[in-house]
Formats: structure tokens, C-alpha cells, sequence
């Protein structure tokens, strides 16, 4: 091979790593985690149209940038538009992986996206790429809804949890455990477990019955499932406050605590014990859903945005309920927050993009496909009734449990940096389950990550 | 055109390395910071050494096994036969690789083709979850780096063969030589330069895996085949490290040429 070739090749692959480069973007991965709002009965506030932003009566086109795959997004803005004619859509899908990267592109370009989906928002918001809705907020009314709104904040050093405002939920997710009422009853389950104990009870009698106790994805390709049952069982021993404290990235904040240590320790138990696929590393997330729906496994973690397809895969053999707690009694926790979707700074429909978010939230046609199409609840105003779902499905049993969680809702600690999931939590849950890394080390590693990210 | 579209970004590659940067904000000059970091995040370090593991499976063993079916092919299969065996040993070349590496994905899983046939044929104790173990997911995505890259040296090697002088190999068996001997006395000495070829080009392959990495394994488990490829990505894209992701790249162009300079040197010299 001449020079001449060699330095070709050589400029090739330099010329990839630049355009690589020169095209980044941001990202965390799975779906984020949720806490559903309460239900009651009474009417929500009605906010006279004329006195809020809105999309007015002219023609407009609004630019959207959503995640491809998901049906309830577009089903909401074809309804939208039925509903308000002069509104049209101009859509961009594309994958997750491809969305994340292309975002801060987008957001910083002159045709910024009016509605754009935001896995993560922190660098965005303070790049000044992120329209602030407090505003809108104000406007319309949204902090006097019950909704975790505070996971889509970010204050002035930087930190989550309070502060501005940068982005809505399009829904509001809840995780927990589903399960899987054939062989639930096989094991002599008669109701869902209140506590700790008698879930490891349960799990027990699966894996003598020679039944997969649970079934859970773990790839490196899809994120460690493991963060599931993990982070459900950190909330069990210890309280969520520190949990979110992490994933907010407040000062001094620690995922390596003595509760998540016993938390590791146990989920250390299950594997040894066998409770999860033996393949488990290789599983992918649609994979472990799949073999879940086809009757492989006793219970999985998972969220509400999994309802339609288990619906689907196994009707009115799919239960849920939420991570019981330690101690008997206790206020269980889950994770749970909004489907995040935000505004660019520079959208050229801001307004009609708030007013939107807002209907989705408040209109009753929007509520019922946010909850018949995407599975989670709509959140909205207090009093803002849960439309109705088929009596049977899962959907009603996730709603019915959101309320059992409350305000102990935890985001995932997946979401604590852009990258703590793929370069903290899958390798070392990983290696924990191949006996490589114990609890202690899984915390220590995890934590040792996050602030060299943080430094970064 | 050339400079808008390799120069510049070589150049700018060169320069993010010593800012910090997330792409969109501002930059930062951070001097040699980024370079140092690479060396102390261990898990940047076991990258490179899984590459070179890497070149192992993508470029030794295709180079001496392609060498080895060229030559088999050259001998006994001259005719239509061969024609057939080269082209189906390059059909990975034409295959998109991201759809060849989820394919492989599906054989390789525990319920996949490839531990179905292991339990048939009496050997169901090794089944295993191929790309989700500690100690086999590198090897897997190196025998599916054969797999891909067997081809393209099989077919560049015999095409070399080709050109031999025939009257080299008939008066080799005048004198009572081999296969094995012809092998190693004719076709590796004339096939010198093609094998530097295609040292160069698979090594580079190892190197800079990416594709076949991502889609297989993303870098799992536990980092096992994590690549310096996938960790620019990842830098890059996931965490938004632009200036740690350019520091890498640039040392992964760094180690491409110090690996390939002698096998260019190598060639040089044979070729004069």
C-alpha cells in the first residue's frame, strides 16, 4: 500500500471521528420513571380561553421533533388538530439514539422545533437552548397541579429539583411491578405482597416451583433493567429524598449510603439465588417484554408505558402493584415523572406549543388516548377525573396505584447524568451479575463515575 | 472540497481535544487535560486493550485463514467452483452491517440457532448467552469480524494468486514439493505486498471497530467489548464530552499509525 492510500485511510477515519464529533449531542436512555397524579372527582379550573396563550385563528404550522415508535404523540396531535383546524403538524421522527444526538443541533438551529421530545434537558436548558415556561406556567395555571412538575426544573447552579421551569409532561409515568396472574396464583398469590418479606416469600415459591421467578432485560444495548429492582429496592430500605438528591446532582450527594448498600446486598440475593434469566446480560429490553408476554417469568419491573402491550400480549392476565415497602405500613415508593417534552427558545410558536401542553392535559378527548394509547396518567388540574379504561387491563391497575405512591415519587437513577446509565450502571449491574463486582463495589464504582462525569 | 471535508475537521478534531466543550456552549481551553484523562479513567485505558485483542480476531486470523482458503481455492478449485466459494465468502461485504450484526445477535443468544445446533449435536453444556458472558462476548464479536472480513482477504489474495507465474508452482512439483511447501516457499513470499494490504486495512478495522461492536454488543457486558470507537460515541454523543471524545480520537489516530507505519515500512521494503 502506497503512502498515498495509507494516509487516505488514515484522513478517512479521523474525517469520521470529526463528524462524529462536530455533530454531538446529549442523552440519557430508557424511559424515564413516573408518579402519577391523584384522582379525585371534583371539576377541573376552567381558564377562559382569551385570557391565556393559544394558538389563535390563523393558519400555523407547528415543527415537531418526536422519538419514532410511539403512537400517543402523533394520535394527540391528530386529534389537536381535529379540534383546532387552523393547526397543522410538520413532524420529524427519528430513534432514540438518533433524537438525542440531533437535539442540541435542532434546538440551536434557525428552524428550531416548536415541540421537541426531551429525554434530558440540563445542558439544553443551559445553553439557553430551552424556551422557560414559567410563564406559561403562571398562565395556565400548572404549579398548582398535582404533578411532579419539579423533575423537569433546574435552578441557577445547575441543579434540578426546583427552579425554572423547562419542559411539560405529555403524561405522567408510573413503574412497578407487573405480574403475571396465571402463575401468580400457581405460587399461591392471592394479593400483592406488603412487604419486602413476603415479595422475597413469593419469589421463593416461584423459583421451587421451577417457575423464572422474574423476568428482566440487561443488555448493554438496551440499559440494565436491573436499575429497576435495584433503585425500587433502595426506595424500600431508605428514604427517596437522598435518592433524587443524587439524580438532581445536588452537592455532596451520594448513591453509595448505607440503605442502598443493604438494597444491593439484597438485589446481590436474587441473582445468587437465581431469580432472574440466566441470559439476563443479553436480553434485550423488547426481548424480556416479549418473553414476559408469552409467560416467561412470574413478575418484571417495568413501567406503565409497557400496558398496551401486555394488554395486548396477555388480556386480563397481567397484574400490577408497586415495590411494597420494608416495614409494614409505610408509604411505598416508586419511580415516576413526566414523559418530557419541551419548547425551543427560539420556537416560532411558542404560545400555541404551551397551549398544547396544556390541552393535552385539561381536554378530555386528549386525556382518554393519553391513557387508552399511552397508559399513563394525563395529570392535569386536581380534580381532573382519570377517564375510564377497560375494566381488566393492567392500564386500571397502574392508574389505581399511582395515588397508593403519592409524593414519594422518584425520578430514575438512571437520569443522574447523560451518561451514568451507560457508562455506571449497565457495566457494573453487569458485572454483578456475573459475579464480578459485589454491592459494595457496584455502589462505590456507580458513585465514582458520577462525579468524575460531573467534573467533566 | 478535500479541505473543507477532511482537512478542516482533522484540524478541528486536533482543536476540541484541548477545550472542554458539550458542542453547543461555550468552549473552554483546558490545555492537556483531556489527554490526561483518558489515561486516568481505566475504563479508557481497557478499551485499547480490547482492540488490540480485537486485531487478533479481525485482521490475524482472516489474513492467515483467507491466505489459506486462497490458496486451497487456487489449487483445487480453479474453475466455476471457485468462483461460487469466493463469492459467497465476500457476500458479507455487501451486506449492510448493522443488519448483520443484529442477525448474529439472534444466533447468539441462548435461545438462538447457534445453541439449538450445540444442544442437538450432544455439547448442551456449553450453551451460554454468547454476547451476554464475561469471557465469550469479545471472541463472538471476533469470529463475526471473520466472518465479515474472511471475504474481502480471501478475494484480494486470490485475485493476486492469480497473477503467479504458473511455471513458479509446476516446477515446485517437479521437484516433489507440497502443498504446504509451495505454500510457504512461492505463494506468502509473492503475496507480500497483498498481505500487507490486508494487514493494513483489517488492523485498521479492529482499531476502529464501531458498527458491528455497537450493534452487537454496545461495549457489554460490563465494558468486556467496549472499543475506543464506542467510547467516542458514547463521549460524544451520550455524554456530550466533545473535547474528551476528541482527545480519544486523536489518540486512536495516533495508534493507527504507529500500528500501521511498520506493516507500511514492512512492505516498502519487500516491494524495492
Amino acid at each position: 500500500m502506497s503512502k498515498q492510500r495509507l494516509s487516505i485511510l488514515l484522513i478517512s477515519l479521523l474525517v469520521l471521528a470529526s463528524l462524529l464529533l462536530s455533530a454531538c449531542g446529549g442523552n440519557t436512555a430508557t424511559p424515564v420513571a413516573t408518579v402519577p397524579a391523584e384522582a379525585n372527582t371534583e371539576a377541573p379550573t376552567v381558564i377562559p380561553e382569551a385570557a391565556v396563550p393559544n394558538c389563535g385563528t390563523e393558519p400555523v404550522v407547528m415543527n415537531a421533533y418526536f422519538e419514532t415508535g410511539f403512537d400517543t404523540i402523533i394520535r394527540l396531535t391528530e386529534e389537536f388538530t381535529n379540534q383546532f383546524p387552523n393547526v397543522t403538524w410538520d413532524i420529524r421522527q427519528d430513534q432514540f439514539a438518533n433524537l438525542v444526538s440531533s437535539t442540541p443541533l435542532l434546538l440551536s438551529s434557525d428552524n428550531p422545533p416548536d415541540i421537541i421530545r426531551l429525554p434530558t434537558f440540563v445542558t439544553f436548558a443551559q445553553d439557553g437552548l430551552l424556551m422557560n415556561l414559567d410563564d406559561y406556567a403562571t398562565a395556565f395555571g400548572w404549579n398548582d397541579w398535582p404533578v411532579p412538575l419539579q423533575f423537569a426544573r433546574l435552578d441557577a447552579d445547575g441543579i434540578r429539583g426546583s427552579g425554572t421551569l423547562y419542559a411539560m409532561g405529555l403524561n405522567y409515568q408510573l413503574t412497578g411491578v407487573f405480574y403475571n396472574k396465571e402463575l401468580a396464583a400457581q405460587i399461591g398469590m392471592t394479593e400483592p405482597p406488603q412487604t419486602v418479606a413476603e415479595f422475597d416469600d413469593l419469589l421463593a415459591r416461584a423459583e421451587a416451583a421451577g417457575l423464572l421467578p422474574i423476568m428482566q432485560w440487561g443488555s448493554a444495548r438496551s440499559g440494565m433493567g436491573l436499575a429497576f429492582p435495584l433503585q425500587q429496592l433502595m426506595a424500600a430500605y431508605g428514604p427517596v429524598g437522598p435518592i433524587n438528591d443524587w439524580i438532581f446532582n445536588k452537592p455532596g450527594a451520594t448513591i453509595d449510603t448505607p440503605t442502598n448498600l443493604i438494597a444491593a446486598q439484597h438485589l446481590e440475593q436474587w441473582i445468587e439465588a437465581g431469580y432472574f434469566p440466566p441470559d439476563i446480560n443479553a436480553i434485550e429490553y423488547t426481548d424480556a417484554a416479549t418473553r414476559f408476554g408469552q409467560g416467561e417469568g412470574v413478575f418484571t419491573f417495568n413501567g406503565d408505558w409497557q400496558n398496551a402491550a401486555y394488554d395486548a400480549a396477555m388480556p386480563g392476565n397481567v397484574g400490577f402493584f408497586v415495590m411494597p415497602p420494608a416495614v409494614a405500613g409505610e408509604q411505598p415508593a416508586a419511580m415516576s415523572g413526566p414523559l418530557t417534552y419541551g419548547i425551543a427558545a427560539n420556537a416560532v410558536h411558542g404560545d400555541c406549543a404551551a397551549f398544547f401542553f396544556n390541552w393535552l392535559a385539561t381536554n378530555d378527548a386528549a386525556r382518554q388516548i393519553n391513557v387508552t394509547v399511552g397508559g399513563s396518567n394525563p395529570g392535569g388540574p386536581a380534580g381532573a377525573v382519570i377517564p375510564s379504561v377497560a375494566a381488566g387491563s393492567v392500564t386500571a391497575e397502574t392508574l389505581a396505584a399511582g395515588p397508593v405512591v403519592g409524593s414519594n415519587a422518584m425520578d430514575f437513577i438512571a437520569n443522574a447524568t447523560s451518561a451514568i446509565f451507560a457508562q455506571g450502571w449497565t457495566p457494573e449491574l453487569q458485572k454483578l451479575v456475573a459475579g464480578e463486582q459485589d454491592a459494595a463495589g457496584l455502589l462505590r464504582a456507580v458513585q465514582e463515575e458520577y462525579e468524575r462525569e460531573l467534573s467533566q | 472540497m478535500y479541505a473543507v471535508f477532511v482537512l478542516v475537521p482533522i484540524l478541528l478534531t486536533i482543536l476540541y481535544s484541548f477545550y472542554h466543550w458539550n458542542g453547543v456552549g461555550p468552549m473552554t481551553w483546558v490545555g492537556l487535560k483531556n489527554y490526561v484523562s483518558v489515561f486516568q479513567n481505566p475504563n479508557l485505558i481497557e478499551t485499547v486493550f480490547n482492540a488490540f485483542w480485537l486485531v487478533v480476531w479481525f485482521s490475524f486470523i482472516p489474513v492467515g485463514l483467507g491466505l489459506v482458503v486462497a490458496s486451497v481455492m487456487h489449487r483445487v478449485a480453479t474453475g466455476r467452483f471457485g468462483a461460487i466459494a469466493r463469492t459467497v465468502l465476500f457476500l458479507p461485504q455487501v451486506i449492510a452491517l448493522v443488519a448483520a450484526g443484529i442477525i448474529w445477535g439472534w444466533l447468539l443468544a441462548l435461545p438462538g440457532l447457534i445453541n439449538q445446533i450445540l444442544e442437538a449435536i450432544g455439547l448442551g453444556a456449553i450453551t451460554r448467552a454468547w454476547l451476554g458472558d464475561f469471557d465469550w462476548a469479545l471472541p463472538s464479536v471476533g469470529v463475526i469480524g471473520i466472518w465479515i472480513l474472511l471475504g474481502f482477504c480471501t478475494v484480494l489474495l486470490s485475485t493476486a494468486m492469480a497473477k503467479i507465474d504458473p511455471a513458479l508452482y509446476e516446477s515446485a512439483r517437479l521437484d516433489g514439493s507440497s502443498w504446504l511447501q509451495e505454500f510457504l516457499a512461492i505463494t506468502v513470499p509473492l503475496l507480500r505486498y497483498e498481505i500487507g494490504v490486508c494487514l493494513t486495512v483489517t488492523v485498521i478495522n479492529a482499531i476502529a471497530a464501531f458498527d458491528i461492536v455497537y450493534v452487537t454488543t454496545a461495549g457489554g457486558p460490563g465494558n468486556s467489548t467496549a472499543v475506543p470507537g464506542l467510547q467516542i460515541y458514547i463521549l460524544a454523543f451520550t455524554q456530550r464530552a466533545v473535547g474528551l471524545a476528541s482527545a480519544l480520537a486523536v489518540m486512536l489516530m495516533a495508534l493507527v499509525i504507529v500500528i500501521i507505519l511498520p506493516i507500511q515500512r514492512l512492505n516498502r521494503e519487500v516491494s524495492l
